[in-house]
């Protein structure tokens, strides 16, 4: 055999290898539940429902960008605010057809619900081509939620030291308004300034609306801004404890807050304030 | 005589329009409808809605919300159910830049042909004693207008939206085809809504937001035909003035809606079609759909719609400072109703809308007598069966080919039409044609719209209201009218 020839045998090779186990023919396709989504038909759904806003090459520079905030995603980047995985890795397909199911609230981009599950998996399926992240790698394992622990009045103070501790007032701000004093210095990865969420506004979360939503939110992080993951640093029940912590800081009526409003106006002389010097946060 | 070609996305009851015949008679006359030579509901109104200022307030395209504008697709319906809010909490106007302001326009500049044959017209142009009247067509063609949409819609407030249309004619005479106030969502539910103003019934298949634009194809026949002779002035694809409560699940799948209307056809100041006083009776109207997940399809809806409604047959008089009979308020109601199921069905990008309706008046409504006096002998209730079928085939979000087939026909005649053919009073109508929207994006919409439509009615005038004013030659023959039209339709 001559030189040339096992070059090209090898070469042949090597190319029948990366055909036969393609990541293209994977990122052309979603799986959503017992849905299966086409690019191609997601294409033409793009066309007509995200253009605008995410642009034609998906980069997040749709006509309407500009008059946007916060800007839209972009898709070129492979970076997912709201994931079940863990912080950096891919998300899997049925949480982007949530993120498009639910949308984003106090944004530009709606609930798209009204769409059937089939076209929403398309979408899915034409979103993963726009980033060869997705023909290189797999999505991350999603995380496991324990089951939650009994909201109580320790929960919720040790959720209030964690709040403390943890120094999350530093951004979202002592009553979780948003407005800690790095606030107005964070931007996310692509340098656009960028508000940590205020608490005491709205009725739902970007990613959701649940406790578990909430505790998913730590864990995973917000990838493309500066909340990070608490994963390493945090122990489940600990998490638990920070969900009905911030339960308190909404304003609905929950029974965390329900609680808490009763806790307060019996021990309001014990309860320290959060924030520099707060001492502890109980 | 001038002779009245009526756009129909300006039409209103009373249209203006000047000709200069060979013979010399200019001049502009005011047309009106009446009588058995014409058809006795009014000449309906038709306005087609798409609203860019919405695009402009959500950075969407208008393809987010319309298969192709003014079309809802279930999106837009889900937007528009919602009380034109997307959820996001930012849909009150506090959150907006001041600058936004939610308006539209739209109109199109067209040339445009109408045809009609079967009328009755001087054998002598100019008449004079040596002429007779003959079967004539009566052909006109040019360029010419629309009318204007100038509407504003939007919220007030979070859950509270509103929609105020004045509408102009070609001539720039306007009316209000749609003025409301919906209360959205109420205790935080979906399923309660209630809207107060003039508005249009919540048809599954909109007139308002079809496709078609001709005077023949723009408007679906069933939705303004009544029994030729009835005194009966509804017409289902009117705007109504009336209180409506409505819900829907929060995809839109499930719709329902239940309104309560005054019976005079949507006219302001206690008024009917005619001009006549109305009743002080109230009408209702009920609608249900249903969507299913057709899968790879597409979203399949069914639903049923009914209304029932009622009408005077006299009235209370006076006699006026100058002798003359005043007609004051409207007496002796006699029901009515109009009942049919619809579709809307996908196949992927191809589109079938179904509809078929059943109407029935009372038989003092079909004799035109007042109800304290007894009915002729043989008088019966008069009824009509119609149903059409409409496809669409989106190539793209846009390019749209359209084509339409609807029948109509008389199950029962009017009493004041004994003796007249079967077929009197029966409709056959084709349309086709294609929209292409060179432009695609958040700010403003165009399209240019091709359409051919043509209507058969058996001997009355069509009820696009070409010849209106005019008398059919012969009824027992048919009186074809068609419409060809070309223009640009634009939407800001």
């Amino acid at each position: 055999m001559t030189k040339k020839s096992v070059l090209v045998t090898f070469a042949l090779g090597i190319a029948t290898v990366f055909i036969a186990d393609s990541p293209a023919n994977f990122a052309q396709e979603s799986h959503v539940g017992n849905l299966a989504g086409n690019a191609s038909s997601g294409k033409q759904l793009y066309r007509r429902f995200c253009i605008g806003c995410h642009g034609p090459e998906g980069d997040g520079n749709g006509e309407n960008a500009q008059w946007i905030d916060p800007k839209p995603r972009d898709f070129t980047a492979a970076t997912f605010k709201c994931r079940s995985t863990p912080t950096g890795t891919l998300p899997t397909d049925q949480d982007l057809d949530h993120a498009i199911q639910r949308g984003f609230v106090t944004t530009n981009m709606p609930s798209w619900n009204p769409l059937t599950p089939q076209q929403r998996a398309d979408l899915v399926a034409y979103i993963k081509t726009f980033s060869p992240r997705w023909t290189g790698e797999k999505p991350g394992t999603p995380i496991n939620i324990p089951p939650e622990t009994a909201v109580t009045i320790q929960s919720i103070l040790h959720g209030r030291e964690l709040f403390q501790k943890m120094e999350c007032w530093k951004c979202h701000g002592p009553a979780g308004h948003g407005d800690g004093p790095s606030a107005s210095t964070l931007t996310d990865s692509k340098d656009n300034p960028i508000r940590p969420y205020n608490f005491s506004t709205g009725s739902r979360f970007k990613c959701g609306e649940t406790n578990q939503d909430l505790y998913r939110i730590f864990i995973t992080g917000v990838d493309g801004t500066p909340m990070p993951s608490f994963a390493d640093v945090i122990q489940p029940n600990d998490a638990w404890d920070l969900v009905h912590f911030l339960r308190t800081l909404q304003a609905l009526r929950t029974p965390e807050a329900d609680m808490w409003k009763k806790y307060a106006a019996e021990h309001a002389t014990e309860i320290k304030p959060i924030g520099p010097n707060a001492g502890g946060g109980r | 005589m001038s002779i009245k070609f009526s756009i129909r996305t300006t039409a209103i009851r009373w249209s203006f329009i000047g000709l200069l015949l060979a013979g010399g008679f200019p001049g502009l006359v005011m047309f009106g409808r009446g009588g058995l030579t014409a058809h006795a509901a009014p000449l309906p109104s038709i306005r087609v809605r798409a609203i860019p200022a919405f695009a402009r307030k959500y950075g969407l395209p208008c393809s987010a919300c319309h298969t192709a504008w003014p079309e809802l697709n279930n999106f837009g319906q889900v937007f528009r159910d919602n009380g034109y809010q997307l959820g996001n909490e930012r849909d009150s106007p506090i959150w907006q830049n001041p600058s936004y302001f939610p308006v539209t326009f739209r109109m199109t500049p067209q040339w445009h042909r109408e045809s009609t044959n079967n009328l009755a017209v001087d054998s002598i142009p100019g008449g004079g004693p040596a002429s007779t009247l003959v079967s004539g067509k009566v052909q006109q063609n040019g360029f010419d207008l629309s009318g204007m949409d100038l509407w504003t819609a939007g919220t007030l407030y979070r859950n509270i939206s509103f929609s105020l249309l004045p509408s102009a004619d070609s001539t720039g005479a306007f009316h209000f085809e749609a003025a409301w106030v919906r209360f959205d969502n109420l205790k935080g539910s979906s399923w309660l809504n209630v809207k107060v103003g003039k508005f249009e019934l919540d048809n599954l298949i909109s007139e308002k937001r079809f496709l078609f634009l001709s005077a023949n194809g723009g408007i679906y026949q069933s939705y303004h035909y009544d029994v030729p002779g009835t005194i009966n002035d509804f017409g289902y694809g009117d705007n109504q003035l009336g209180v409506e409560l409505a819900g829907h699940s929060k995809n839109s799948y499930t719709r329902y809606s239940v309104a309560v209307l005054s019976s005079n056809d949507g006219n302001v100041g206690f008024t009917s079609g005619s001009g006549a006083p109305s009743n002080r009776g109230y009408d209702v109207n009920l609608a249900f759909s249903q969507a299913f997940n057709g899968g790879s399809l597409g979203l399949q809806r069914i639903g049923a719609f009914s209304y029932f409604g009622q009408r005077p047959t006299y009235y209370q008089t006076s006699t006026g400072s100058d002798g003359s009979t005043v007609a004051l308020i409207g007496f002796g109601n006699k029901p009515f109703y109009r009942v049919g199921v619809a579709g809307d069905f996908f196949l992927k990008k191809l589109e079938f809308l179904p509809s078929f309706m059943y109407g029935h008046d009372n038989a003092y409504l079909g004799a035109g007598i007042p109800s304290t006096s007894p009915l002729p002998p043989g008088a019966k209730a008069p009824a009509f069966v119609a149903g059409f079928l409409e496809s669409h085939y989106y190539v793209s979000p846009q390019l749209v080919f359209f084509g339409r087939f609807e029948k109509i026909g008389v199950a029962q005649q009017a009493f004041v039409n004994a003796g007249f053919p079967n077929d009197y009073g029966n409709v056959t109508a084709y349309s086709v044609g294609y929209r292409w929207y060179p432009i695609m994006f958040s700010r403003a919409g165009l399209a240019w719209h091709s359409e051919y439509s043509i209507a058969k009615s058996n001997g009355f005038l069509p009820l696009s209201g070409n010849g209106g004013g005019l008398q059919v030659f012969s009824l027992t023959s048919p009186v074809w009218s068609s419409s060809v039209m070309l223009g640009f339709d634009f939407d800001f």
